[in-house]
């Protein structure tokens, strides 16, 4: 559901079909029938954007029909924590809602405390203000009539749906949800994962061989790059950026903010600490707070990519760097965001070829170059085999890429070119007296003397340093807070656990059992490969299943043992205090059903910023906590001039905004045009036939594309109207072997209340013949 | 499509592998007599991961020093033992296509073409535009808090790059004080 992984991750794919042909059961969700769903024993479809009524309904079902995995529940999940009176749902909204700031105060949905400050429980789920009851009556209201009629899925293809995954709450058997930006690129994107989480929770399928909600990253390294903090809100690891607020004005002061009391994330300050000695070697002492307040503080504000673009088209940023990435193509309101890359004063782009992004000035580009006064840089890096390094793929594998050949031509390694500038800018200010030039100043860069880095020292600097001994960190849970070590990224602390032992480069394929391969490259954190593995067990330390045990008490050895790595301290018994504590990073220690999030801490179905129906569900309309950003350039869509559903998704052959595939002329050639997908019955509405050139057009914009008339859509019947929905790949563009218009020329600046992710699955359009 | 058939297999270098196949039919003994005229029977395979999607697919490269000869699934890979799909069975192309860019390029404001220009002066100017917009919009402290940020400058992108970049991107762009940070995971 939210994901194709027949086509956009095909090898995945196989073990899907291995499980198939072992009994086990594929279910396919999606508003399209896709090869995924070919492959399916149960598809049903949904329209887009409405996956929290789905979810939700599958919640309800499993609640009344007793299909839940109750030791698990009660063990290891919050449904047994007291709720203050201060929270109540109504009408679409929980208490504490501003509407004028559309923001919630979420002061108001906190758990009850006793005198001691801890948090109060009721193990037999009875009393009427714990979480669980109060998700039950959350979640009444989601019958399977009532979902259907929303999602225009039929009610026979609905209930087989929750009939089938719900029966994986029994303990022996497991079920897991692969998803992918169907899921999240919506402006309820949050709470649709939310709602498999409580799903999956509820089923005890979290922590166990074959659960889990499996996240199908759409590129080679979206794990990596997020591990290590090119997201504005996170430094490397997960640790949060400090603000510029009072609250948070120093070290101390931020920690306190930060770090959670319960749980792993006490250990934060170790792990900050020793990421600002990594950040800022001997400079960064005791006496300054570890050179704290060198790193930027960001305002308490959205400075994600929407938000980006909307300063740079007001004309507030003077350059940016391009690493790869083709907004003019795989941006939301593509024209607009094309219109800002104008603004800048200049722009660096790095890629292996010519992208739309990088030649926005060109006429081709429909602009014109007198106009644009943005000066621009093209610097041609090499391809992932022309360099070495890791990547790390969904499953957290952190693996090694050698070098095969030398960069072509004049092009280099991204590492190569990020050295060669941070040497010129230390230059630069080397010598500089100025305050404001200290925190770049104490930034070290100890990669080499020479223009080419030396990237076994990087890996080190990640990995981190005892900056006392100069040895190697052997694991995170080794790390200091006072300034003896150092780790770039806490997470990968141990993948390089001593000199000349890069554990991303085993290659070791011997299967350690349960299809581990533990000696196969490395996985964060400290090589465990099912998270939250402490669940597979109750809470004696006996596996659920036994016949799919990964890890398990040994009462004669005294310690964990099995196939994993265990989670988290192996020789904690399950008798000893803490000893039964399944999830050690969420805050509370469990599983959180209930977890608040700007719009609230359960999920609630809300329509799409553009949608062809009314909210069936409560009058508010849409996600009442999303920024909405007014203004000529980013209008909104209403159905009675756009009335059909847009989604858009990837094929097989072309990746993402296509810059790398119709550069590569073998899938230039497999998909050489630009085309939309639409129903048999929108088609003869509109007088299109198959292979027809048409224009859709959205409230954003126009473009054209050939008809593929199929049956792999179908019109929807919504609270008794007719609904047509219609997909669209987002590949093409002006540049490349094949060129074709970009499908983000149609999609708004909207994005989810907490991610800020574009809503690119669900808008509104229409079609006619070109 | 703006490539015919022909020029694609010109492109591609299919229209001899294709012949060298016709060439060794299917006879197995055949097949094997002539192998050591493959071109990678000489050749060590460099295991790489595939560029493309998270799953994580190893991959063999034959390279000589100046030219890419083949690439295959990597058959001792736990994950795809062997398989790809389309984009993965591709990979080659990366290196050998045409339109791969070779040289620093440079568009001066208002102009309507590239200039090609050598690494050294392309990264001076760059050092030097990023000096000028951080020095001029560099704030030390907001409302009395310390802040050091510059808001003019932004990165985006990385998640097709390696750990160790990202990793030296983050450093250098935050080491300038940059909050404007974002990469493809919200897109």
């Amino acid at each position: 559901m939210g994901g194709n992984p027949a086509e956009n991750h095909p090898i995945s794919f196989k073990y899907l079909l291995k499980a198939k042909q072992n009994g086990g059961k594929i279910v396919s969700v999606d508003p399209r029938f896709t090869r995924s769903s070919s492959q399916a024993d149960v598809y049903a479809p949904l329209r887009s954007g409405t996956d929290i009524a789905f979810l939700g309904g599958m919640i309800n079902y499993a609640i009344q029909n007793d299909m839940i995995h109750k030791d698990y529940v009660v063990s290891y999940t919050n449904a047994s924590f007291i709720v203050e009176d201060t929270f109540s749902y109504e009408d679409g909204l929980f208490s504490g809602y501003d509407a004028e700031k559309r923001k919630y105060d979420q002061k108001q949905w906190k758990y009850k405390t006793d005198a001691e400050g801890k948090t109060v429980v009721d193990k037999t789920l009875q009393n009427p203000r714990c979480v669980y009851q109060l998700m039950k009556k959350h979640f009444e209201r989601y019958t399977v009539e009532k979902v259907c009629e929303v999602t225009g899925t039929p009610q026979d293809k609905y209930i087989e749906v929750a009939k089938t995954f719900c029966a994986t709450a029994d303990p022996k058997k497991a079920g897991t949800i692969m998803y992918a930006m169907g899921t999240t690129q919506h402006t309820v994107g949050t709470q649709n994962v939310r709602s498999f989480a409580i799903l999956q929770l509820l089923l005890g399928n979290i922590g166990v061989p074959g659960g889990g909600v499996q996240a199908l990253r759409g590129e080679s390294n979206v794990q990596g790059s997020t591990d290590f903090g090119l997201l504005f809100g996170n430094l490397t690891g997960y640790i949060e950026v400090p603000q510029a607020v009072a609250e948070q004005a120093s070290l101390e002061k931020f920690l306190g903010v930060v770090t959670p009391k319960l749980g792993y994330w006490v250990n934060k300050p170790k792990f900050l600490v020793s990421f600002l000695k990594a950040m800022y070697g001997k400079s960064a002492t005791k006496d300054n707070e570890f050179g704290f307040q060198f790193l930027p503080k960001i305002d308490p504000k959205d400075y994600s990519h929407i938000a980006l673009f909307e300063n740079m088209y007001a004309g507030n940023l003077d350059g940016a760097f391009l690493w790869g990435t083709n907004p003019v193509v795989g941006g939301p309101n593509a024209l607009v965001e094309k219109q800002a890359l104008g603004k800048l004063k200049w722009m660096v782009a790095v890629d292996l070829w010519e992208t739309e992004s990088s030649s926005f000035w060109q006429k081709e580009a429909g602009s014109n170059p007198e106009d644009i006064q943005t000066e621009v840089f093209f610097l041609p890096a090499c391809s992932s085999y022309e360099k070495e390094g890791t990547v790390s793929n969904s499953g957290r594998w952190m693996q090694y890429r050698w070098q095969a050949i030398k960069p072509k031509g004049d092009s280099k390694a991204d590492l190569e070119i990020v050295h060669m500038l941070a040497r010129r800018l230390k230059e630069a200010y080397k010598g500089s007296t100025k305050p404001e030039d200290k925190p770049f100043q104490a930034m070290t860069w100890e990669f080499g003397e020479h223009d080419h880095p030396d990237i076994d020292l990087v890996a080190k600097e990640i990995n981190g340093y005892d900056t006392v001994t100069g040895k190697l960190v052997a694991k995170f849970p080794d790390l200091k807070d006072d300034g003896t070590t150092s780790s770039g990224n806490w997470i990968y602390c141990g993948f390089y656990p001593e000199e000349g032992k890069n554990l991303s480069q085993r290659r070791d394929n011997k299967d350690t059992g349960m299809s581990n391969f533990l000696n196969w490259s490395f996985s964060w954190p400290v090589n465990r490969r099912i998270l939250y593995n402490r669940a597979s067990c109750d809470p004696s330390g006996k596996p659920y299943n036994e016949k799919n045990a990964i890890i398990w008490w040994d009462e004669s050895a005294k310690a964990w043992g099995g196939y994993d790595v265990p989670d988290f301290n192996k020789l904690l018994a399950p008798s000893d205090e803490g000893g039964a504590t399944a999830f050690m990073m969420t805050g509370t220690t469990k599983g959180n059903l209930f977890a608040p999030r700007n719009e609230g801490p359960f999920p609630e179905h809300y329509e799409p910023f553009e949608s062809p129906v009314q909210n069936a569900f409560s009058s508010q309309q849409i996600n009442p906590a999303i920024k909405i950003w007014d203004g000529d350039h980013n209008p909104r869509g209403n159905s009675e001039k756009f009335p059909i559903v847009a989604t858009t998704y990837r094929m097989s052959e072309h990746w993402q905004s296509g810059a790398m595939t119709r550069n590569t002329p073998w899938l230039a050639e497999l998909v050489p045009h630009m085309l939309i997908e639409i129903s048999e019955e929108l088609a003869k509405d509109k007088g299109i036939k198959d292979k027809d050139k048409v224009k859709i057009s959205s409230a954003r914009g126009e473009i054209e594309a050939y008809a593929v008339v199929t049956k792999r859509f179908k019109p929807y019947t919504i609270l008794g109207k007719t609904v047509h929905q219609i997909g669209m790949i987002w590949h093409f563009g002006y540049k490349g072997i094949v060129t074709g218009a970009s499908a983000n020329n149609l999609t708004p600046h909207i994005g989810d209340a907490n991610t800020n992710i574009p809503e690119y699955k669900a808008f509104l359009c229409d079609v006619r013949r070109a | 499509m703006n490539v015919s058939r022909r020029q694609f297999l010109k492109l591609s270098g299919a229209t001899a592998a294709t012949l060298a196949l016709v060439e060794l039919g299917f006879n197995e003994n055949e097949v094997k007599a002539k192998s050591k005229d493959f071109k990678i029977a000489e050749l060590k395979p460099t295991p790489t991961i595939c560029p493309y999607c998270s799953v994580g697919c190893g991959i063999l490269v034959y390279a000589t020093d100046n030219d890419v000869v083949y690439t295959e699934g990597d058959p001792d890979h736990p994950i795809n033992q062997g398989s790809l799909c389309s984009k993965g069975t591709s990979i080659r192309q990366l290196y050998t296509s045409e339109k791969r860019m070779l040289k620093p390029l440079y568009r001066a404001p208002g102009s309507s073409k590239w200039e090609e220009k050598e690494w050294g002066w392309m990264l001076d100017k760059i050092a030097e535009r990023v000096k000028e917009s951080r020095d001029n919009s560099f704030q030390i402290a907001k409302d009395g808090i310390t802040v050091n940020r510059t808001e003019a400058i932004a990165s985006l992108g990385g998640a097709a790059l390696d750990n160790e970049e990202t990793y030296v991107i983050q450093k250098l762009m935050r080491g300038l004080g940059l909050t404007y940070i974002e990469h493809q995971a919200r897109i």
